[in-house]
C-alpha cells in the first residue's frame, strides 16, 4: 500500500521559485510519469518526494502520514538515479548490500534478498564485478536492484533511460514495465521523453515552468489535451496550431483559404489544433480547404510525414501513405477530419468546449 | 609501383622512424637519468671512503665495503634518530591527513556562509614562509614548555602541511558527484558514514598525493629540529647525521651512507604508492 498525496507543494531555492504549488494524488500501485521540458521542476519534485531536498511550503503525505520532516531512508522510498550513482569502489553485491545492512537486516536476510533480486534482474553472474566493469544496461539493472533490495513501497526513477543508447532504451523500457507488473509497487518516473511517458504510464503528469499543466491517462492527454502546451508536448510529430478566424461555420486564414470542420466553439478567433493524422492533403489549390506549399517529406517506410507551410507561415505536419510523396514547393490544399480537430482559446491557450 | 622503388624513395627521416612517441621516450629517458644520477651517486658514495669519493666520484664502488654503515651504527644513535623521525613524521602525517580531510570535506560538500573564507584562510598559509616566524615560534614553544619536545615539531609540521592538504583535498572532494551522496542518503547512511564509506575511498588517490607532498619535506626537515631540539635522544635523522659534518673536516663517506639509509624509507613509500599517486595525478585528465 502506498498512496502519495502532494498538497500545495512549493519549492524555493534562495530567491528562485521552482515549484508554484503542486497538488497531486498518486494511487497505490500506480505508475505515474512526470514529463515536461528541462527546467520544468519535475526532477525537483521527485527530490522533494524522496526527501533529498526540504519542502519550502505545502505538505506531502504517504498513506496519510505527513512526510515533510521524515528523513529519506525512513520514508519507505527508493530512488534510481539518472547517473545510476553506483558506489564505484564496491562490487555489485556490496552496492546492493549497503542499504540493506543499514536497515538493520540480519546477514541471512540481506543475502536472501540480494539472491532474489539478482535472480529477477539476471545479475547473478555479475555480483563480484565493480561498476566500471559493467555495460550501461547492466549498471542500470544494478541501480534498480539496489532499490529493490530495500523492498520499498515507492520507487522513484529519475530519467533512468537517458544514459542508454536507443536500442537498449526500448528494451529496458519493457523491463521496467514488466518489473512494475511483477513487484506491484507505486512508481514515480521522471522523463522528458514523451514516448517513455506514453508507453509506461498509468497516469501522466505534464509539467511546465513549475506548474502541473494536466494530469491524466496517456489516452486522455492525447485525445483531450487541456491546453496548447500539453497538445504540442504529447504526440510526435507535434500537433500543428493555427490561428484562425471563425464565422461560426467556417474557419479561415487570411489569404490562405478556409475550411469547414463541423460544430465550432463560439469565438470569433481561436487556435485550431491538428495532429498529423487529422488532415488530408490534395494536390493543387481548391476553394474548400487551407492552402499550403510543401516544404519537405519524411519517408519512414510504413508511412510518411509531409511538412507544408500555410499562408501565415505555420509549418503543418500531415501523415500520408508512403506511396503518396510530394515534391518540395508543390501546392497542396489541406482539409480537416472534423472529429479529430482540437480548438483552443486564442487568448490563454485553454481547450474550448464545443 | 615496384617494391624496390618504394623501399628506396619512401625511406623515412629519424623523426618519422621514431615517431613523436619515440622522441618523447628519448626526452623521458634523459630526464630519468638526470633525476636518478644524484641518488645513484649518493648510494655509490656510501660505499666509498672520503679520499675515494674525491678520486673517482663516479666509479662503481666495492659493494662489500660496509664500513661506513658500521660506523653509523656504532658511532651515532642511528636507531634512535630513525625512530624519532618515524614518530614525528608519522604523527604529523596522521594529524595533517585527518584534520585536512575533515576540513576539506566540510568546505567541499556543505554549502554554508563563510566556506570560501575558510578555504582562503587555509590557502593563505601557502604564502607564509614559516621560517621567517622562527623567533615568535620559538618563544611560543618555550611558553607552552614544549621546547626540546617532539610535540613542538609535530605542531609546526601540521600547520605547515594543512594548507596544501586542504587545497588538494577540497578540489577532489568537490569533484565527486552529488548523486552518490544522495544515493547513500536514500540508503539510510548518516553523514559520518557517507564521508567514511562512500566519499573517502573515492579520494584515496588525493590522500596519497597530499601524503607524499607532505611526507618528503617533513622527513627531510633539518631546520626546525635544529632550533627546537637539543636533547640528543630526541634528534631526528637529518639532524643526527650532522655528527659527521665537522667544522674543518667532513666524513663524506659516512654522511652519504647515513643519507642513503635516511632516504630509503621515503623511496620505498614512494615506490609502493606510486601507482595510486599517478592515478590521482591523471584522474582529472581522463574523466
Amino acid at each position: 500500500m502506498a498512496r502519495l498525496s502532494l498538497r500545495g507543494i512549493k519549492k524555493r531555492f534562495r530567491t528562485a521559485d521552482v515549484l508554484h504549488g503542486i497538488d497531486l494524488e498518486i494511487g497505490d500501485r500506480e505508475f505515474a510519469v512526470f514529463v515536461g521540458p528541462s527546467g520544468c521542476g519535475k526532477s525537483t519534485l521527485l527530490r522533494l518526494i524522496a526527501g533529498l531536498d526540504p519542502i519550502t511550503e505545502g505538505e506531502f503525505f504517504l498513506n496519510d502520514q505527513r512526510m515533510n520532516d521524515v528523513p529519506p531512508s525512513r520514508r519507505g522510498i527508493a530512488m534510481v538515479f539518472q547517473s545510476y550513482a553506483l558506489y564505484p569502489h564496491m562490487d555489485v553485491y556490496e552496492n546492493m548490500a549497503f542499504g540493506a545492512r543499514l536497515m538493520g537486516l540480519s546477514k541471512q536476510e540481506v543475502e536472501g534478498r540480494i539472491a532474489d533480486t539478482a535472480r529477477m534482474l539476471r545479475l547473478e553472474a555479475l555480483l563480484k564485478r565493480k561498476p566500471r566493469e559493467l555495460s550501461g544496461g547492466q549498471r542500470q539493472r544494478v541501480a534498480i536492484g539496489r532499490a529493490l533490495v530495500r523492498k520499498p513501497e515507492v520507487f522513484l526513477l529519475d530519467e533512468p533511460l537517458s544514459n542508454l543508447d536507443a536500442a537498449l532504451r526500448s528494451e529496458v523500457r519493457l523491463e521496467i514495465a514488466k518489473l512494475h507488473r511483477d513487484i506491484g509497487g507505486t512508481m514515480v518516473y521522471v522523463t522528458h521523453d514523451q514516448v517513455e511517458a506514453m508507453t509506461l504510464a498509468d497516469k501522466i503528469v505534464v509539467m511546465n515552468a513549475g506548474r502541473i499543466e494536466q494530469v491524466g491517462s496517456p489516452r486522455e492527454l492525447y485525445e483531450t489535451p487541456a491546453n496548447t502546451f500539453v497538445a504540442t508536448f504529447i504526440g510526435s510529430p507535434r500537433m500543428t496550431l493555427i490561428d484562425v478566424a471563425s464565422d461560426g461555420a467556417r474557419l479561415s486564414l487570411a489569404n490562405g483559404g478556409s475550411v469547414a470542420t463541423g460544430p465550432l466553439p463560439s469565438a470569433p478567433s481561436l487556435k485550431l489544433g491538428l495532429r498529423p493524422d487529422a488532415v488530408r492533403l490534395t494536390r493543387g489549390h481548391f476553394e474548400d480547404g487551407l492552402w499550403a506549399t510543401v516544404v519537405y517529406t519524411e519517408y519512414l517506410g510504413d508511412n510518411a510525414y509531409v511538412y507544408s507551410r500555410l499562408a501565415d507561415g505555420t509549418l503543418l505536419a500531415a501523415r500520408t501513405t508512403p506511396n503518396d510523396l510530394y515534391a518540395p514547393d508543390e501546392a497542396v490544399t489541406v482539409t480537416v477530419e472534423p472529429s479529430s480537430a482540437h480548438y483552443f482559446s486564442a487568448e490563454d491557450g485553454r481547450r474550448l468546449a464545443l | 609501383m615496384s617494391l624496390a622503388a618504394n623501399s628506396y624513395y619512401d625511406r623515412k627521416g629519424i623523426l618519422a622512424t621514431l615517431g613523436r612517441d619515440g622522441l618523447l621516450q628519448i626526452i623521458l629517458i634523459a630526464n630519468t637519468i638526470l633525476m636518478l644520477t644524484p641518488i645513484v651517486i649518493m648510494v655509490f658514495s656510501a660505499f666509498k671512503t672520503t679520499p675515494e669519493i674525491f678520486k673517482a666520484p663516479f666509479a662503481i664502488p666495492d659493494f662489500t665495503q660496509w664500513a661506513n654503515f658500521a660506523r653509523i651504527w656504532s658511532e651515532t644513535n642511528f636507531l634512535r634518530y630513525l625512530l624519532n623521525s618515524f614518530v614525528v613524521t608519522g604523527a604529523s602525517m596522521v594529524l595533517i591527513l585527518t584534520l585536512g580531510t575533515m576540513a576539506a570535506y566540510a568546505i567541499g560538500r556543505y554549502a554554508f556562509t563563510g566556506a570560501n573564507f575558510i578555504l582562503m584562510f587555509f590557502l593563505a598559509g601557502l604564502t607564509l614562509p614559516l621560517k621567517l616566524a622562527i623567533i615568535p615560534l620559538f618563544m611560543l614553544m618555550r611558553d607552552l614548555s614544549i621546547l626540546n619536545n617532539q610535540l613542538s615539531l609535530i605542531f609546526v609540521y601540521t600547520a605547515m602541511g594543512l594548507p596544501t592538504t586542504v587545497f588538494i583535498m577540497t578540489g577532489f572532494i568537490r569533484s565527486l558527484p552529488n548523486e552518490l551522496e544522495d544515493a547513500a542518503r536514500m540508503d539510510g547512511a548518516s553523514e559520518a558514514r557517507i564521508m567514511w564509506s562512500i566519499m573517502l575511498p573515492l579520494v584515496r588517490p588525493a590522500l596519497v598525493i597530499a601524503g607524499i607532498q607532505n611526507v618528503v619535506p617533513i622527513w627531510n626537515d633539518f631546520f626546525f629540529p635544529l632550533v627546537f631540539i637539543q636533547n640528543d635522544s630526541l634528534k631526528t635523522l637529518p639532524q643526527g647525521l650532522t655528527t659527521f659534518m665537522g667544522e674543518y673536516t667532513t666524513d663524506w663517506g659516512v654522511l652519504f651512507s647515513g643519507l642513503t639509509l635516511s632516504a630509503a624509507p621515503i623511496i620505498l613509500i614512494y615506490i609502493l604508492l606510486s601507482k595510486q599517486f599517478i592515478a590521482g595525478m591523471t584522474s582529472g585528465a581522463v574523466k
